[in-house]
């Protein structure tokens, strides 16, 4: 399972890039933090979910 | 009459304490966005006595800026970089500004952003958002980044938080309330997660790395 943005997931083994096509993200408007780091925008299609991983999807929305 | 420097500092100092000023003196914060959000934490961080404020916009003050935006109605018209130096030399005259009249993009804000200890995200733009934050988290590991998202319309005052999601990446907002579906923006709101980033900033340099 992996943890992400609080809730477990059935994730192992997808890519970063896999794991926010399915869940529509906008892919600039995010920022995505696994483990406490950020996996930079380039790494989205290599970066493989490991069990025990914990992630955060940041989807930004607008107003400032 | 103008306080001096020196009142200012020692009236700063008896407020803060004296070792906690001289970081907040020593440090340099860039405000990418002059907005509701940009224009409010500048403000904050103006008062507290921070050293130097990198202040970056390209646009101009509009009439439907000032329900929101630390603007004066006869300031319509003007670019915001000017007038908010107008605004925080009228309260804060010893504060180093260095206003950049710019937009800013992934080719030029490591340029802009070079002396900034903390960079504050106070874009308005989602896509604008996600840029300086993959532009700051990606390629300047040494700065702080206070970036905000989620402070739209009239919901609950209490659901606007801070939370850091790494050890140098905070995100202040609700996380959701996006300014197409809830329904405009409102001053309070807005300063609320301001006051949020403001705070965050204030806390990083202070050394207090937890939320």
């Amino acid at each position: 399972m992996v943890r992400i943005n609080g809730e477990n997931m059935d994730m192992a083994g997808k890519t970063v890039a896999e794991y926010l096509a399915e869940s529509r993200y906008d892919l600039k408007r995010v920022a995505v933090e696994r483990n406490g780091r950020i996996v930079p925008r380039a790494e989205y299609g290599e970066t493989v979910l490991a069990d025990g991983d914990c992630v955060e999807v940041v989807g930004f929305v607008g107003g400032g | 009459m103008l306080p001096t420097r020196d009142e200012m500092r020692r009236a700063q100092e008896a407020r803060h304490g004296a070792a906690l000023q001289e970081k907040f003196s020593a440090a340099a914060v860039a405000v990418c966005g002059l907005g509701g959000l940009g224009s409010n934490l500048a403000v904050a961080l103006a008062r507290a006595g921070i050293g130097k404020l990198i202040l970056i916009d390209f646009d101009r003050v509009d009439v439907t800026n000032l329900h929101r935006q630390q603007y004066k109605a006869a300031q319509v018209g003007r670019y915001k970089t000017d007038a908010l130096a107008e605004n925080l030399r009228e309260i804060a005259p010893y504060v180093e500004l260095e206003p950049h009249c710019v937009r800013m993009t992934e080719e030029n804000a490591a340029g802009l952003l070079r002396e900034a200890d903390v960079v504050c995200e106070a874009f308005d733009d989602a896509g604008c958002k996600a840029m300086l934050a993959g532009a700051v988290l990606e390629r300047m590991p040494e700065k702080y980044l206070v970036a905000a998202s989620g402070m739209a319309g009239l919901g609950s005052a209490n659901e606007i938080r801070t939370r850091r999601l790494t050890d140098r990446f905070y995100l202040c907002g609700d996380g959701i309330s996006d300014v197409e579906e809830a329904g405009g923006l409102f001053s309070s709101r807005v300063m609320l997660c301001a006051a949020h980033q403001a705070h965050a900033v204030l806390r990083i340099l202070a050394g207090e790395s937890d939320v």
